[in-house]
């Protein structure tokens, strides 16, 4: 909401110098937070004056345009030219060269002066130009930064204006004024005023304020008027969509006189143009009252005005010349024609004003929050009027308000008012709410005098009433927003100030500390930035096509995913199933910004729905669910597993004298997450792994000892690198790290630490080469028996000496007795009983 | 090369100026050895079996019983000087050989390559971490939640009314179909809400994690980003224990001389409501307000929609961005530099905030 400060002033005490700035400063004490300045000034700076065309010479270019060498006098004749400077003539008649064509010998106009700069730092100078010494400028509406026109320059006659020669047209045109814009919570729709603006105003200086709907003489009866019938058969939450209606008719209206310069410069001010005087005067009247208001040409109404709901299939033609299908939902204005409105929203373009317009039908009505805020969403139609409604409007200011647009219009447009109007409806019972003495003071933590509590409320506007052990407190009209004891507080609080309640430290029972899986978490990322890994934190959002290739080990899979209705990119519309794909996107960024050598990690949720997606409705506010309703709630929430993935390209370090960098390959992905599993205490198990991101023979599949599949690890395929631009050979790791957590020990039990001597035995055994490593070694422990303490493969060959499609395996067996020591023969032995349980599995010999 | 001292005469393990003559040649030949290889030469010349004060020691075997001891005596201290010019001649050969193999080892320390070096956490992260701590140490918990939520806990079960304009604020992504009232979660506010239904009273959790708003990434804004928010539930809390807490945790993030202002506002899930200002001193371009976040005493609507009777219970609720703490407090200019994950920024952070 913008606030003129010269509006502001006729109802609120402030001081002649402050500023816009000034104001601010004492609105957001109670609540408004400052968000412009809006200052012509800043933009424009004099001397601008009113000058006369005293002649007009046509000169015709070559370029077939013709110009004006114009000589307008600055100075009332007779007088003497105050101003002086370089390009002011003393004279008092400068020689301008005007291009525009509107005016004619004798127009007044406005004068930009050498000296003046104008918006866009146009600085104006007297300067040669076709021929002629240029003093100056006859400026349009555009180049004074005050409308849009710039067909040609601004007469003042034709914005009703006979000023004398020299007045200084920024004063007449109302640019020394300023408007301060605040933010208007949505809960103070009063605030969408100068009236409540000014209110609030009063509030955080302490001040006096007039209240601008008192100083109108409404009549306190309307009868007789245009005929209005309330129907509303469906009303949302039993509200009935309007319950006022208030019509007021003025005839004989000459729609098409200028607005005046005071009011078209406020609603320029507050960011509203002028369009032409009825509609300006019922903007006028909107953002001085906070009551929105329509004005019919009533020649052009036929019958009584009916405000209903739609029927299905009915259309309206708006304002903006747009035809809408009407919902049924949407309450409307209409008249024996059908639609002439949509309540609240927007007006139809078959009863609008025009220029021709004689007879003005002004509504002032009422019309309720909800109905009005489906309308505007339902036909994307946000308007002054909505923005209020929605917020809500005073009740009783429907008839102040029409009977201030009837006395603008009389008075500016020349109309005469009909005595007899029309004012249906019934007023909303007020709400009386009943607050107990001590609960302000419990709630806010001050200790408030009666008097505060009085006086705050009564400066509101409430009616204050002392019953045993509180008060009643009846809101005013115009806060719909005060329905509760803890309104009543905050509205105590604002007015006696935040800055008054005191700090009291609250003490919490004794806690646990972190959970074990937030400490878990903490642990495993702490472990991979400590390894070396860069932490990043990427979007969740990623392509169809990224979930399908990463969310699935088999191809043509398609990925069950969360998909958003409304995302930013339509292209990146579903929530990952996978971290990968947002990973490689940051790798690629950090790789064309020059750094080759990376290994970046991210441990974030992604999304895995079910079979069950959400709800199909969901519970009132204000009341516990029933247990099955919130299960249905929980159930309907897709599972958000946690998981770690790291991508690493290039090599391990920079490269450095008598250093020589390795390159990342399938190992190190591996090696991190057995990093991962080992800072958790959880083994983690890896095997041959197929999986269409990654390379078909260079990755692990990763599980857990339980044989629950928990992720993979190794080269990243070839092709997708190639065709994601990534390096070649990078490679990758993804983990659910919740499966992890989960895994992990709550106890960790102690193992008997023997002293006796150890006997290592070394074994060499030729396998098939399709037999995994790991599933040789697993069955070395397993034949091995207890005695083996220790086994660990130190040496892959294949090749000579190595028959076709074998290879050999090494392993270093450490066997250790708990009670003894072990004799050679007793190690032999548990050596030979592995070696044959290898052997019968995998068809091992030994070399 | 053993030195034998061919022809030469033994001694006579008696003739002291003889032995003495050997002993000094000795001596002279030990101190002459300017290595190890040159030592281990002498000593063999000289106190070896063929060495001339070997040669005559073994004489006094063949001596006179009462020369005997004369000889003895002689021998002895004779070739035990040499031996103690041997010693001291090899402690000092390897001292300088030890030194001067240690000088020749010299490497150039300032082209040592960096062979292991720990990574980054992301300071959102990290900072995230470090707000936890603060609260941990005062009692509170820590409470997470679903990024993908139920509409009701996003909305309904905060007060907002199903058609209020508050709602639309919030800039929602919604979660196909529709009908199924799913969203991405734009306050971590529903966490408030899961604790309020599964915790027992007094609560006291804070409540950090990741939001979402339909908003374009530009300098200030982010469709993602990070908050904390704190929810209090217990017996008659005030707004005055709002403040002590918020400036308790003020201090401890920014350092004593923190302050902060509360300035009336409006959310749907508070009443009454207030925006959070810090006072920040080291503020670029001097000292400043600036906006943190926002809070307020529990709205008894929202205790009613956790079944918690607003008649007896109260509670307070504060919320932060840390992105913007991490804005203001660690001086960063540009939302984007958060958010793209180049390493340069999360690697100029380190570990620490």
């Amino acid at each position: 909401m913008r606030i003129p400060l010269s509006w502001l002033r006729e109802f609120a005490q402030v001081p002649a110098g402050a500023t816009a700035e000034d104001v601010m400063a004492e609105l957001v004490k109670v609540g408004f937070e400052e968000e412009a300045v809006h200052r012509p000034t800043d933009a424009l700076q004099g001397p601008v004056v009113v000058g006369q065309v005293l002649s007009i010479i046509k000169e015709p270019q070559s370029n077939g345009k013709t110009i004006n060498w114009c000589q307008v006098r600055v100075v009332p004749e007779g007088r003497e030219q105050t101003l002086t400077g370089d390009g002011i003539d003393p004279s008092g008649v400068q020689g301008i060269i005007c291009g525009a064509h509107n005016f004619v010998e004798g127009d007044k106009v406005v004068v930009t002066l050498p000296g003046a700069v104008l918006p866009g730092d146009f600085k104006i100078s007297a300067r040669k130009t076709y021929g002629h010494l240029s003093a100056g400028m006859i400026a349009s509406v555009r180049e004074l930064g005050i409308g849009e026109d710039h067909d040609g320059i601004l007469v003042l006659s034709r914005i009703g204006l006979d000023p004398e020669i020299g007045t200084d047209a920024m004063e007449l045109l109302g640019l020394y004024d300023e408007a301060a814009e605040i933010n208007v919570t949505p809960d103070r729709g009063y605030a969408f005023s100068i009236r409540g603006v000014a209110r609030e105003y009063a509030h955080a200086t302490a001040t006096s304020f007039t209240d601008p709907a008192s100083t109108v003489q409404a009549p306190a009866e309307l009868l007789n008027g245009y005929g209005v019938k309330l129907n509303d058969d469906a009303p949302i939450y039993g509200k009935p969509g309007c319950d006022r209606f208030v019509a007021r008719t003025v005839r004989d209206v000459d729609a098409t006189r200028p607005t005046p310069a005071w009011l078209s410069s406020r609603l320029r001010l507050a960011g509203i143009r002028s369009i032409s005087l009825p509609v300006d005067i019922s903007n006028y009247v909107m953002l001085e009252l906070g009551q929105p208001l329509h004005f019919y040409d009533q020649d052009k109404l036929s019958g009584d005005i009916v405000v209903r709901r739609a029927v299905a299939g009915e259309k309206l033609t708006t304002l903006d010349g747009k035809e809408r299908a009407l919902d049924i939902e949407d309450l409307l204005i209409t008249d024996d024609s059908g639609p002439i409105g949509v309540a609240g929203v927007m007006g139809g373009a078959s009863t609008e004003v025009s220029d021709s317009t004689a007879t003005v039908l002004i509504e002032a009505a009422h019309f309720e929050e909800v109905s009005i805020a489906r309308s505007r969403r339902r036909h994307k139609l946000p308007s002054e009027a909505s923005k209020r409604f929605e917020r809500g409007v005073d009740w009783q200011v429907a008839n102040i308000a029409a009977q201030r647009a009837v006395d603008l219009l009389v008075e500016l447009a020349g109309g005469t008012a009909d005595e007899a109007g029309t004012d249906v409806g019934t007023a909303p019972d007020a709400v009386a709410i009943h607050l107990p003495a001590a609960f302000a003071a419990e709630r806010i933590g001050i200790d408030f005098t009666e008097e505060q509590i009085v006086t705050s409320l009564e400066d509101l506007g409430a009616v204050v009433e002392k019953n045993d052990g509180g008060w009643t407190v009846t809101a005013p009209s115009w806060r719909n927003d005060l329905d509760t004891k803890e309104d009543l507080s905050e509205e105590i609080a604002r007015l006696v100030g935040y800055d008054q309640i005191p700090a009291t430290l609250p003490v919490a029972p004794p806690g646990r500390g972190l959970t074990r899986v937030q400490q878990q978490r903490r642990r495993l990322i702490q472990a991979l930035a400590d390894a070396g890994l860069t932490e990043v934190l990427a979007y969740p959002f990623v392509s169809k096509a990224s979930n399908d290739t990463f969310g699935a080990a088999e191809a043509g899979a398609e990925r069950t995913a969360v998909k958003l209705a409304n995302p930013i990119s339509e292209e990146q519309g579903f929530l990952r199933t996978s971290i990968l794909p947002g990973l490689i996107e940051v790798a690629k960024r950090n790789h064309s910004r020059g750094f080759r050598d990376l290994a970046l990690f991210e441990s974030g949720l992604v999304f895995l729905p079910g079979d069950t997606v959400g709800t199909a409705s969901i519970p009132p506010l204000g009341v516990k669910p029933s247990d099955e309703v919130l299960d249905a709630l929980y159930d309907g929430v897709p599972d958000q597993p946690l998981h770690l993935a790291a991508v690493l390209t290039g090599h391990d370090s920079p490269a450095a004298a008598a250093h020589t960098p390795r390159a990342w390959d399938w190992a190190d992905a591996l090696d991190i997450a057995r990093l991962a599993g080992d800072v958790l205490g959880v083994e983690i198990v890896a095997s041959q792994g197929k999986h269409q991101a990654y390379h078909p023979g260079r990755t692990a599949q990763l599980s857990l000892r339980t044989g629950e599949v928990v992720g993979y690890a190794g080269e990243l395929h070839p092709k997708l690198l190639a065709a994601s631009d990534m390096p070649a050979r990078s490679v990758a790791l993804e983990i659910n790290a919740d499966a992890l957590f989960e895994a992990a020990a709550d106890v960790i039990v102690a193992r008997h630490i023997s002293t006796f001597p150890v006997a290592t035995q070394d074994v060499a055994l030729v396998v098939p080469r399709e037999v995994s490593a790991d599933d040789v070694l697993s069955a070395l422990r397993e034949g091995a028996g207890e005695l083996l303490e220790d086994v660990a493969l130190f040496d892959v060959y294949a090749g000579k000496g190595i028959e076709e499609g074998k290879k050999s395996l090494a392993f270093g067996l450490r066997f250790r007795a708990n009670d003894r020591t072990l004799t050679a023969d007793e190690a032999s032995a548990a050596r030979e009983s592995a070696v044959a349980l290898a052997a019968e599995r995998f068809d091992a010999v030994q070399r | 090369m053993t030195e034998t001292l061919p022809g030469a005469a033994i001694p006579n393990p008696l003739d002291e100026a003889a032995i003495t003559a050997a002993v000094d040649h000795a001596i002279a030949a030990i101190a002459g050895a300017v290595s190890l290889d040159e030592l281990k030469a002498v000593r063999l010349a000289h106190t070896g079996e063929k060495s001339p004060l070997s040669l005559a020691n073994r004489e006094i075997g063949g001596l006179p019983k009462d020369q005997k001891a004369v000889a003895g005596k002689l021998m002895g201290s004779s070739r035990g000087r040499v031996n103690k010019a041997l010693a001291d001649r090899t402690a000092e050969l390897e001292a300088e050989n030890d030194a001067r193999i240690l000088v020749e080892e010299t490497v150039d320390v300032t082209a040592a390559p960096r062979r292991r070096r720990a990574g980054a956490r992301h300071p959102l992260s990290t900072l995230q971490d470090r707000v936890a701590d603060i609260f941990v140490g005062m009692g509170w918990e820590i409470a997470e939640g679903p990024e993908v939520e139920s509409e009701w806990f996003n909305f309904d079960a905060l007060n907002f009314k199903p058609d209020h304009p508050a709602r639309e604020m919030q800039d929602t992504f919604f979660v196909e179909p529709p009908e199924a009232h799913l969203l991405m979660r734009t306050h971590t506010s529903p966490v408030q809400v899961r604790s309020m239904l599964e915790r027992q009273l007094p609560i006291y959790v804070l409540c950090p994690g990741k939001v979402f708003r339909t908003d374009e990434l530009d300098a200030t804004h982010t469709p993602v980003f990070h908050q904390f928010e704190g929810l209090a539930i217990d017996k008659s809390l005030s707004m005055a224990d709002l403040r002590g807490t918020l400036e308790h945790f003020a201090r401890q993030m920014f350092g004593d001389e923190a302050q902060i202002r509360l300035r009336p506002n409006y959310f749907p899930f508070t009443e009454p409501s207030a925006e959070l200002d810090i006072w920040h001193p080291g503020a670029k371009g001097g000292p400043r307000w600036i906006e943190w976040g926002g809070c307020g005493m529990v709205n008894p609507n929202v205790l009613r929609a956790a079944g918690i009777d607003p008649d007896i219970y109260s509670g307070f609720a504060f919320g932060m961005g840390i992105e913007r703490t991490l804005m203001f407090r660690n001086e960063v200019g540009d939302m984007r530099d958060m958010i793209e994950g180049d390493v340069r920024f999360s690697e100029h952070f380190g570990m620490e905030i």
